[in-house]
């Protein structure tokens, strides 16, 4: 039973996405730059080194609690050139637009596009617009690239992980996927959930200043901190070791989960970083982490191990052990 | 959070499951089947297999609904697909399970009409809103769902809707356990018996397995505690010899069950003999129309035509479903079968026994 169709879990960036892009993207434009599988590619420009990325947004709905789909292109893609380490500089956007969306919502998606890119520090510099008839597009798509630098001395990337390093995190997980589902299904709970879109540049940057050996840094978007762990897991040939008591979860999004029978570390953040940094410095950096307003949440949530190369594996509450797969198939469809 | 931490504290587990090794025998193995796959999931979840002592044996039973279907039963619903006109709709899971040469997933991206939906209900709106289709539902599930299909065939009536139909793949538990002892081979000492299907059924629907057989039964609920409990309860019934039936989901499950949800379903169905994938024909272990409701049966509506089956013969789902093979025995696992390529049920649903040990089991834990 071969499939022969593009199917919608190969677009939900776990196991699927993973095996299309390896399959075909990778195979067909092969280069030493994609293979490393990274956020961001780092390239050599005049001597220094230059991190490239780009990302389509495709949020259902345009507007959610916490952001709308102008601010998420514009943190996405400076998340994506941050988790190398970099400056974010530059940013090219690019609209499609379905026609018939209102005038209205495509004001207040660029304003906050616009807001969006003063805060994070980047210059919106070249862009393109295209329009399409209605229903060959839903309402609008926004695809950003951008550039920034990354300073000498930083070596920030997927394969850097080593047996012994903390895994860290900046704060609560689930919350972008949790606030976005619960919009497009009308679910109300006790306090509205917010997604945790942010530019997570500056943190990073802090981070840097006191930890210039961080090994990794990745923001685990779609397919959630699951399955980016196992992309590091994988990518770093280690295994990495969760504790179930030390995950930071939003009493509401768990509350969301609970009702829905999903598992937070398969839904989407915006805001957050993993990091996999040397023990010994583990300590200082938390403290650094939590004095800025992206991390006061910061926890050590597990540890990189050299059992197990390439899998990931969660200490329950009750002192059990079970493995910790990469998402498979569609958890939520379109949350980003 | 409130309702749920209670029944996850850490320090109770580890009281529970000290009290549990002072009970267990150090000379024999107890043998435990939990039936139902949301047990299956949870246990796997919280990583308790690997805390119980070494001699108590957690068995995964029968008790996933889509694992259970046989591919008869498969194979009528991908026929029903193909008939012009016609737009199949049943829960997730099924859509992706192999009958004997294809699924009704395969079927949709050549062009049948299959959807999925979240509730018998909503099949019934396909059907008001398309009035020159046919719409069958594919019904399965145990006693938790079949009320919810009798209540939609009852709504169907009394609207008048003649383009609604079920195809009824229910399957009743009691006597699939009684079927799983009469065959002698398990040596189970004790059932951890489903949350969900005994708020319908109650407790008391195991009478007759532990009068019958001489078996322990306790009806368990999914949190960790609830799970570590029910095992607790079911040692100790074991090692003293006195087979009962206990009830540790007091919050959900009564002795009676859903007296309205029974009701519901003796009205539109009545008991009929069942074919179980694995265990082969049950006595009275599934559910048809009454005469009087027949006319909502699929089957007799579309004068369906004897499928020839062919089973895949590398495929051990059988022997998983009676608890006689774990999935890491199976020569197909993790190799050619996984849940993206499932070649058997068990793999293909998020509460079947092969796809809870891919997703979090590993043999070096």
């Amino acid at each position: 039973m071969k499939q022969r169709t593009v199917q919608l879990d190969q677009g939900s960036g776990g196991r699927a996405t993973h095996e299309l892009v390896k399959g075909l993207f990778v195979e067909a434009f092969r280069n030493e730059f994609l293979l490393e599988m990274n956020d961001s590619a780092l390239v050599q420009l005049n001597g220094g080194r230059i991190a490239m990325s780009t990302d389509s947004y495709v949020v259902d709905p345009v507007i959610f609690p916490g952001g709308n789909i102008g601010s998420l292109a514009v943190h996405g893609t400076v998340n994506d050139l941050a988790m190398r380490g970099a400056r974010p500089l530059y940013l090219t956007a690019g609209f499609i637009l379905e026609e018939g969306l209102s005038l209205e919502t495509l004001e207040q998606v660029v304003r906050a596009m616009g807001e969006a890119a003063r805060e994070s520090g980047v210059l919106i510099v070249a862009g393109d617009t295209k329009v399409v008839p209605r229903g060959k597009a839903d309402k609008l798509f926004i695809n950003t690239a951008g550039v920034g630098v990354v300073p000498p001395g930083i070596h920030v990337a997927g394969q850097n992980a080593r047996p012994g390093d903390a895994v860290l995190i900046n704060g609560t997980i689930g919350d972008h996927g949790m606030a976005v589902l619960c919009k497009r299904e009308g679910l109300a709970f006790e306090n509205e959930i917010r997604s945790d879109s942010a530019p997570l540049h500056d943190l990073v940057r802090q981070m840097l200043e006191v930890c210039p050996r961080i090994h990794v840094l990745r923001d685990p978007t779609r397919g959630g901190v699951a399955t980016t762990l196992n992309e590091i897991a994988q990518q770093s040939s280690v295994g990495i070791r969760l504790l179930e008591e030390a995950l930071p979860i939003g009493e509401d999004v768990a509350g969301a989960c609970e009702l829905l029978g999903l598992d937070p570390l398969y839904v989407a953040n915006e805001g957050k970083l993993l990091a996999c940094v040397p023990a010994d410095e583990a300590e200082e950096l938390l403290q650094v982490m939590r004095r800025h307003p992206l991390g006061a949440k910061s926890r050590r949530i597990g540890e990189v191990t050299v059992e197990e190369p390439g899998r990931v594996f969660l200490k329950t509450r009750i002192g059990g052990h079970r493995l910790v797969d990469m998402l498979r198939g569609e958890q939520l469809p379109r949350i980003c | 959070m409130k309702y749920l931490d209670e029944y996850r504290d850490p320090e109770l587990a580890r009281r529970l499951l000290s009290r549990i090794e002072e009970i267990a025998p150090g000379d024999r193995v107890i043998r435990l089947m939990e039936i139902c796959g949301t047990h299956t999931v949870a246990i796997f979840r919280s990583g308790l297999r690997h805390l119980l002592p070494s001699t108590i044996r957690l068995i995964s039973g029968p008790g996933c609904p889509v694992c259970v279907t046989a591919n008869e039963d498969i194979d009528r619903a991908i026929w029903l697909a193909k008939q012009p006109g016609v737009i199949v709709t049943t829960f997730g899971d099924l859509v992706r399970v192999p009958g004997s040469t294809s699924s009704l997933n395969v079927e949709r991206s050549n062009g049948a009409d299959v959807r999925i939906v979240y509730a018998t209900i909503d099949a019934l709106q396909i059907a008001r809103a398309t009035p020159d289709r046919q719409v069958v539902f594919v019904g399965i599930g145990f006693e938790t769902t079949a009320p919810t299909v009798a209540a939609a065939v009852k709504q169907a009536a009394a609207e008048g809707l003649v383009n609604f139909s079920v195809l009824p793949v229910h399957k009743l538990l009691p006597p699939a356990m009684g079927a799983l002892l009469e065959e002698g081979n398990l040596q189970l000492n004790g059932f951890l018996c489903p949350g969900h299907v005994s708020t319908v059924i109650g407790a008391s629907a195991y009478e007759d397995v532990v009068n019958r057989y001489g078996i322990s039964c306790v009806v368990a609920g999914f949190e960790p505690l609830d799970l570590l409990h029910g095992i607790y309860l079911l040692v100790e019934c074991v090692v003293k010899g006195t087979p009962q039936v206990l009830n540790q989901y007091r919050r959900a499950v009564s002795r009676d069950g859903n007296a309205a949800a029974r009701r519901l379903m003796d009205e539109v169905f009545e008991p009929a003999d069942s074919t179980w994938r694995g265990l082969g024909p049950i006595p009275l272990s599934g559910l048809r129309f009454r005469n009087s409701w027949r006319r909502f049966d699929a089957g007799e509506r579309f004068s369906m035509p004897v499928i020839q089956v062919r089973e895949d013969p590398a495929c051990r789902c059988g022997d998983v479903l009676r608890g006689l093979m774990e999935p890491p025995q199976c020569t197909l696992f993790r190799k050619v079968c996984n849940p993206q390529n499932p070649k058997g049920p068990c793999m293909v649903s998020g509460e079947g026994t092969c796809g809870a040990y891919y997703r979090y089991h590993t043999e070096s834990l």
